[in-house]
């Protein structure tokens, strides 16, 4: 009953002032909104890298010779040639997990078509490459098995070499063009990817079979790497233990041996890039914080002019029978309104926000329930807290001087 | 033989300003009996605000007892002391102190909002009674400032009442207002005396003082004069009396 009177006190005081509540109110409403959808926009673009790398085979391994090069110099792994043709097949035959697998060769030179060429890079694989790389072709058709065991001459090739190499515009697939002087007859042509998430040209590139490359061009018996996919991106860690494990037995390496090769799944790849992109979202949110805390110190400012104004009528209260405590639950009760009715217009405003960046902006966001729900929170507790220090004053006035103040 | 109200004994307040020590209120005693209009009077400076803060619990003595209806003040503590303003005391002050942009009607239900005791239903009524006995039946909506200085402190005498108190404290009541208008105020005072209501009435106007029934006359925290007054006058009839206002 009483602390009903004391509500409907506050509130009344709140109505009578309109325009001041609103202005203290605008410094919590920006605060939470800018929390809300500032993580928005961090979940988001963590999201997106996630997307952007799994359309790139969140499930790839790669096998490379050499140790682990995370450690202190050990030499670069291009150097050591301990990945072989055997071990590719021994993998291809025993690892369970693995669903696809391919030999990488692979070395730079001029692409030639007639007066046309192009530095670029050839890849020679088997044809699981496609389905490791998740990449189709937009024309022509992928090289066999068949043309990998007779090592044929033809080469699929990416869009950017085609726009350098055919730049008129004739169609590619069927045409002859020279890698290095060695004729490769075109059969398809890749699907666009674009650059991906490190900037790399994923188009620039021709791929042939791994034989032909071995034999004409790079003139190796050894292999770059070894690629794989995992049969699915939870299955990728234990692929790489098993792959691990088979690559340690044809090396006959001793248990107190390193390992002369290196094992990746693209798990790692992810996880750094969540890391980053979480630093960023910390940054955000620090930021949306500090204004949040000004909101906080907003409605302090205002509480502490609040009761500086109404001094006059504090003392009156008083003097009619209104308890220290009552005085004290009145600001209270009037810092948590308007701390709690800002704390709601900013979740909508910071939902209706978000949902402008992606309609208008383009940019991935994704609303977290936390991020209303720790941004709600600490609007309340701030404006509690910055509203009970001049409630706190207020209480305990002395009617006498509040009364007599001018 | 009528209620004692207030009983004050050999009260002492002294206020400690750095070294020194004021004594603003010197032993003082006297009791105030239901149903009187006593005038307390004296120049600045001569103790009366003091007594006044005492009288209306808002301070407490130094030394010396003080009852309000029977009950002792010493011991209570700042709520205790609260609580007797809501339910024993009516305040009527010099500048009304009306809440701004608050109707007459809120602005008199204000001291029940602090007692729990009353229903909004019965805070409602009681202030409407209150506002129609002070003569604002039909301005009850109206907010302070679309009320004239008379019209503010009949709401502000309605306040002091609504919570039917032993006693309304009056300070200054009438000294913002022009010598009709005071009249008017302190017919009023009157009417409410005669209906038995005790009135503790501080002023330095002598001609306010001869409505009242009673005059303490406060010099330098003493009591130098403490008179029953046998010829009050009648506000009315010296309201009546004035020169009539040509508007």
């Amino acid at each position: 009953m009483r602390l009903l009177n004391l509500i409907k006190i506050a509130f009344k005081a709140i109505v009578l002032n309109k325009m001041r509540t609103l202005l203290t109110m605008l410094g919590i409403i920006i605060g939470v909104a800018s929390v809300i959808a500032m993580l928005a926009i961090g979940e988001g673009s963590k999201e997106s890298i996630r997307t952007t790398i799994s359309a790139m085979g969140s499930n790839m391994i790669t096998i490379r010779p050499g140790a682990d090069d995370r450690g202190p110099a050990r030499g670069s792994g291009g150097d050591v040639q301990t990945l072989t043709l055997k071990n590719y097949e021994v993998l291809k035959e025993q690892a369970a997990l693995l669903s696809y697998i391919t030999p990488v060769v692979n070395g730079g030179g001029q692409i030639i078509n007639g007066s046309n060429n192009w530095p670029s890079t050839i890849y020679g694989v088997n044809p699981d490459y496609l389905n490791i790389k998740v990449v189709d072709l937009q024309s022509g058709s992928m090289f066999t098995n068949a043309e990998v065991k007779s090592a044929s001459k033809v080469a699929v090739i990416g869009q950017t070499v085609v726009d350098n190499v055919f730049p008129d515009g004739q169609e590619p697939v069927g045409q002859m063009i020279r890698f290095n002087n060695i004729p490769f007859k075109v059969i398809g042509v890749l699907e666009e990817k674009g650059e991906n998430t490190f900037g790399q040209d994923q188009d620039d590139v021709v791929i042939a079979p791994y034989t032909t490359v071995q034999k004409r061009i790079l003139a190796i018996d050894y292999l770059n790497q070894i690629m794989a996919s995992a049969v699915s991106e939870d299955d990728a860690p234990d692929a790489v233990t098993e792959v691990t494990q088979i690559l340690r037995t044809q090396h006959k390496l001793m248990d107190n041996e390193d390992d002369d090769f290196s094992v990746r799944s693209m798990e790692e790849l992810i996880s750094t890039f969540s890391s980053t992109s979480e630093m960023l979202t910390i940054l955000l949110v620090a930021v949306a914080s500090i204004s949040l805390l000004i909101g906080g110190i907003g409605i302090m400012n205002i509480m502490y002019v609040s009761v500086k104004e109404r001094t006059k009528e504090i003392g009156l209260r008083m003097a009619v029978g209104g308890k220290g405590s009552d005085i004290l639950m009145q600001f209270l009760i009037e810092a948590i309104l308007i701390s709690i009715t800002g704390g709601l217009l900013g979740v909508i405003l910071g939902l209706g926000s978000t949902v402008f960046i992606e309609k208008f902006l383009h940019w991935p966001t994704s609303v977290a329930l936390y991020s209303i729900v720790i941004s709600f929170a600490v609007c309340a507790i701030t404006g509690i807290f910055f509203g009970w220090y001049p409630a706190r004053k207020a209480a305990a006035l002395d009617p006498i001087t509040a009364l007599r103040y001018e | 033989m009528s209620k004692e109200i207030i009983k004050i004994e050999d009260l002492k307040r002294e206020f400690t300003m750095g070294n020194e020590t004021v004594h603003a209120l010197k032993g003082i005693s006297f009791t105030i009996k239901e149903g009187e209009f006593v005038t307390i009077m004296g120049s600045s400076g001569s103790g009366k605000s003091t007594l006044l803060n005492i009288l209306g619990c808002l301070d407490r003595p130094t030394s010396g007892t003080y009852e309000i209806d029977g009950l002792k003040l010493k011991d209570l503590d700042k709520n205790a002391l609260a609580t007797i303003r809501n339910e024993k005391i009516g305040f009527i002050f010099q500048s009304y102190n009306l809440l701004a942009r608050t109707s007459a009607l809120e602005n008199v239900e204000l001291p029940l909002l602090y007692n729990s005791k009353v229903s909004t239903e019965e805070r409602r009524a009681r202030a409407i009674k209150a506002l129609e006995k002070v003569g604002l039946g039909d301005r009850m909506q109206h907010t302070p400032s679309q009320l004239s200085g008379g019209q503010q402190q009949r709401v502000a005498i309605a306040r002091s009442l609504v919570n039917n108190p032993v006693m309304i404290l009056a300070d200054e009541a009438t000294g913002n207002l022009d010598t009709r208008t005071s009249y008017e105020i302190m017919s009023l005072f009157q009417e409410l005396n005669q209906q038995g209501i005790t009135i503790t009435f501080v002023t330095h106007e002598p001609d306010i003082a001869s409505f009242s029934n009673r005059t303490i006359v406060l010099k330098d925290g003493s009591i130098i004069k403490d008179n029953l007054n046998h010829k009050i006058q009648s506000a009315a009839t010296e309201l009546a009396s004035l020169p009539t206002e040509d508007n």
